[in-house]
């Protein structure tokens, strides 16, 4: 399959590049050490004319080509060429721009130059042109779970951009939750008044959608397969069983409320004049423009309290340690259900922080020209008297305790999500909650979405907010964060058009976000495999299955790309075309290592290509300067570091070695979740390593950065070489 | 602060559409969303008893007594700084001195408040000329406590006094007459008039 390999390299002048450094020597390591067939300099390489030069050379056999110009996230588009493997020696951010230009820094940053010229040669010769996914699979049709709001704008999204989709709701009518409701919060300006829900019109435009097949009293039975390639069982009450082929789902499982129950301060249960928000909008309704009355004796209520946060933002046990968003936004509404019908109610909001997301603002503002009272304090009981109902709270303002009568309570309670089995809980737990399963997965890793806190969904939550763990299932709606309706909507579109990309990358065989496009996949050497199922129980996105003999199953389109599972394999056995052991391995051994007495210690630092390694771009940028003894090697995600490469760094003699990554745990920054937390975990059993080798265990660090560390990134890369000069060279060298 | 004792409010609306009713601006103390950038702006703010926030919450409390025996909106100077701060934008200044003059006319302020006092004279003083007289502006305030305390003060004050005669910024003859505006008796018929229509409007009549 693959024929002769020819390397071409070529070494920008541009950008004064030719000022600072000595291109014509750069050119020689280029021939001599990186073993270049093709070696060619250029003034300005990423004009016209030098593109030419090099895809002339493409033309003639250079299926390998190393450019030494600016960074790799420099003139990308300018510098990819299809079919070849392409590597950049980031000579201008890393090297010209973070090294003072004056004659005793010289001669260090010629050698920085000419060491990455060696490592883009190496990189070149170990890599192989990614062919993209083999395994595809076509369907491009996309189902929702849930017909609520949420699954409702999904599918109307979905089919609106011209893909087919099936819904599928587990009850015996669409809308969910808002079907219940009276109103809902204004959407549209001036933001002031309650507007209908306008689901009706909503549930009309997917039932009359050809492109959309919906199934009613139906749920998951299993998933399996991958995207492109779902297959689906779905179970009907009425026993009729299908199996259906998907490309991509979205899961919009919404929300339960919260049992209000367990409120038992609030005598919730005890009388029926208290009542949840739900309730009340099912009390409204059934008024239909009447008076509103009490539950328990029907006499009208002419005093109503609204206690916000009710079992939520709470830390006791059995309470939602969240806010829920929307509640106080519903209560406002629900108070304007009163006014509206009769100024002469007297409607009290007790709330602790008023919180009105979008355009609540202006709503409240609404509720407070209409009379509406809001008290800040914090409800303690509420006690059922004989003709009312006593509510004692603690005014925050006054400072004072203190009481009022109501005829009627409404509990703002909060959003439970439905979320399905909590995978990361113990073997018997998850059995126990089988049949809460929501997508029954048939995934090693387990049944539903990975979640995060309380029940929630996990995803990236700045940079990926709809993209679960499960490569093409997509979560959109309170199944993901607490939210109100106007969001859900929002939420909803996205997941539409993340579930669409989803399907036609992987019909074109390549992965999704963050490495959108990436042709290459993980494939492994079966020979070497141990079936130690590292990689099928670290993958953070649960790609990889087991088959009968334990050995992996990669599932390419489930596959993120990370490497994660490269970091993971103790013998090595699992590389990408483009990005392998060998790739980053040939570099490491690329660098010229000066002896012992040079007083020219090495330090190797590798950096996450998502923040770590922007960041090293940006210090350049910044005229930042940093240790010319530094050589950085960016990685896909700390997850994809073997520590091969740390022990193969300093038994060939570097004096330490960094890894520079995301931030981890719970505010995780990491593009691939449990990149950096693994990183971490493995990083720290190198101790061990080091102490068989005699060295200090400060020859290896990590460091966690941001992005926006371009100030930062210099300084820790200082005071590691610092700290070797005053820990001494390492005694490995030759 | 901490040791202050109020009753506790019946969280009605009664007094809120009292203040609405008879309050300068009262109409906006409903809007107050009680963040208390108000209490922060106020250069005087560590030594209101009860913050402007406050104020407004005890009106929705209903806690009337408090609020209208209380020094804090007599507290006010008219910085305005708390009036460009409000993020609600009310014209808390504006309220501060409603409340202060509701609760004068019902004679609930609190008798010996000297900004409650001064103004009193101040305005008998305007209101009897038609324009402000200094001599016996100065001369009320010395003697607002007493004879004694007024000639003490008065002697401390005569370096200063004796001062103004010399550089001709004070007119001795003024004690006895003069200084009064051209048409006396027209501002007082028209001061007169307006508060027969106040007192009409805010139902004193």
């Amino acid at each position: 399959m693959a024929g002769e390999m020819k390397l071409g390299a070529y070494i920008c002048k541009g950008c004064g590049l030719g000022e600072r450094l000595d291109c014509a020597e750069l050119a020689k390591v280029a021939q001599k050490e990186g073993k270049a067939q093709v070696v060619r300099e250029h003034d300005f390489l990423c004009h016209a004319d030098g593109l030419a030069m090099i895809g002339n050379d493409i033309t003639a056999g250079v299926n390998q080509i190393a450019i030494a110009a600016c960074s790799r996230r420099a003139k990308a588009e300018a510098f990819t060429f299809d079919g070849v493997c392409v590597t950049r020696a980031n000579l201008r951010e890393g090297v010209i721009w973070v090294h003072p230009d004056t004659d005793d820094a010289r001669e260090t940053t010629q050698e920085a130059a000419a060491d990455y010229v060696r490592m883009a040669c190496a990189e070149a010769k170990a890599m192989r042109a990614p062919a993209g996914n083999p395994n595809r699979g076509g369907s491009k049709r996309i189902l929702v779970v849930g017909g609520g709001i949420s699954g409702l704008t999904a599918a109307r999204e979905v089919a609106a951009a011209g893909y087919e989709v099936l819904l599928v709701e587990k009850s015996d009518e669409l809308g969910g939750i808002a079907r219940h409701l009276y109103r809902r919060v204004p959407a549209k300006e001036p933001f002031t008044e309650p507007q209908e829900t306008g689901l009706a019109e909503l549930v009309n435009s997917v039932c009359s959608n050809p492109h959309i097949t919906t199934l009613i009293n139906s749920t998951i039975a299993q998933t399996s397969g991958a995207p492109g390639r779902f297959t689906v069982e779905i179970a009907s009450t009425g026993g009729n069983n299908r199996s259906e082929t998907v490309g991509a789902i979205i899961q919009a499982s919404g929300f339960t409320p919260y049992n209000a129950n367990a409120l038992t301060e609030f005598s919730y249960g005890r009388t029926l004049d208290v009542i949840d928000q739900l309730g009340l909008e099912k009390l409204v309704a059934a008024a239909d423009g009447a008076p509103i009355t009490r539950p328990s004796d029907g006499k009208p209520v002419k005093r109503v309290v609204f206690v916000q946060c009710a079992g939520q933002r709470s830390a006791d046990d059995g309470r939602l340690p969240y806010c829920s968003g929307y509640c106080c936004n519903t209560s406002i509404k629900q108070a304007m259900y009163f006014k509206d019908a009769d100024p002469a109610i007297d409607t009290t909001i007790i709330y602790s922080d008023l919180r009105t997301p979008g355009n609540g603002e202006d709503f409240y503002r609404s509720a407070q020209r209409k009379d509406i009272t809001f008290t800040k304090g914090k409800v303690s009981t509420v006690t059922p008297t004989a003709a009312a109902l006593k509510v004692d709270f603690k005014d925050l303002i006054l400072d004072q305790d203190a009481d009022i009568e109501a005829d009627l309570v409404v509990l703002a309670t909060g959003q439970v999500p439905n979320s399905g089995i909590d995978i990361e809980t113990s073997d018997e737990a998850q059995a126990a909650a089988a049949d809460k399963s929501i997508l029954n997965l048939t995934y090693r890793q387990g049944k539903d979405l990975p979640q995060l806190r309380y029940g929630f969904t996990d995803s990236h939550f700045i940079c990926f907010p709809y993209e679960t763990r499960r490569t093409g299932i997509y979560a959109c709606g309170p199944v993901r964060r607490p939210m109100d309706m106007a969001q859900a909507m929002d939420d909803a579109t996205g997941a539409a058009l993340k579930a669409i990309q989803a399907v036609e990358n992987a019909a074109a065989g390549r992965a999704a976000h963050p490495r959108a496009g990436d042709l290459s996949f993980p494939q492994y050497r079966r020979e070497g495999c141990t079936q130690c199922k590292r990689c099928t129980v670290e993958c953070p996105f649960g790609a990889i299955d087991e088959d009968e003999k334990r050995y992996p199953v990669f599932n390419e389109s489930r596959c993120r790309r990370c490497g994660t599972c490269m970091g993971a394999c103790p013998v090595r056995v699992i590389s990408f075309e483009n990005y392998s052991v060998d790739t980053v391995g040939a570099q490491i051994k690329a660098v010229d290592i000066p002896d012992e007495f040079s007083e020219k210690p090495r330090v190797l630092i590798l950096a996450c290509e998502n923040d770590a390694y922007p960041a090293l771009d940006m210090a350049g940028m910044n005229n930042q300067h940093y240790s010319a003894f530094a050589r950085i090697i960016p990685v896909r995600c700390l997850g994809s570091v073997n520590t091969i490469w740390i022990t193969d760094a300093l038994n060939s003699g570097y004096d330490a070695v960094a890894l520079m990554g995301c931030k981890h745990g719970i505010d995780y920054q990491c593009h691939f979740v449990k990149g950096s937390e693994l990183a971490t975990y493995r990083a720290s059993k190198v101790d061990d390593t080091l102490k068989q080798m005699n060295l200090e265990p400060e020859r290896v660090q990590l460091f966690e950065v941001a992005i926006t560390d371009a100030l930062r990134t210099p300084k820790l890369i200082d005071g590691l070489v610092a700290k070797v000069i005053e820990i001494g060279m390492s005694p490995l060298k030759f | 602060m901490s040791d202050r004792r109020m009753a506790v409010g019946n969280y009605r609306n009664d007094f809120l559409k009292e203040v609405e009713a008879n309050v300068e601006d009262g109409e906006w103390v409903k809007m107050c969303m009680q963040c208390g950038v108000c209490a922060g702006s106020c250069p005087l703010g560590p030594y209101w008893e009860h913050p402007p926030q406050e104020i407004f919450m005890m009106i929705r409390a209903g806690l009337r007594d408090d609020v209208l025996s209380s020094e804090s909106m007599w507290m006010c100077t008219s910085c305005y700084n708390c009036i460009v701060r409000c993020p609600r934008e009310l014209p808390i200044t504006h309220i501060m001195h409603g409340l202060a003059n509701y609760a004068h006319r019902l004679g609930l302020a609190p008798k010996m408040n000297p900004t409650r006092r001064f103004a009193k004279l101040f305005w008998n003083n305007i209101a009897a000329g038609g324009r402000a007289n200094e001599l016996k502006l100065s001369l009320g305030l010395y003697f607002m406590d007493g004879f004694a305390t007024g000639i003490k003060k008065s002697l401390q004050m005569l370096p200063i006094g004796l001062g103004m005669l010399k550089t001709r910024r004070l007119n001795p003859f003024g004690l006895l007459a003069g200084g009064n505006c051209k048409d006396r008796k027209g501002i007082q018929a028209m001061l007169k008039k307006a508060k027969e229509l106040e007192d009409k409007r805010k139902g004193f009549a």
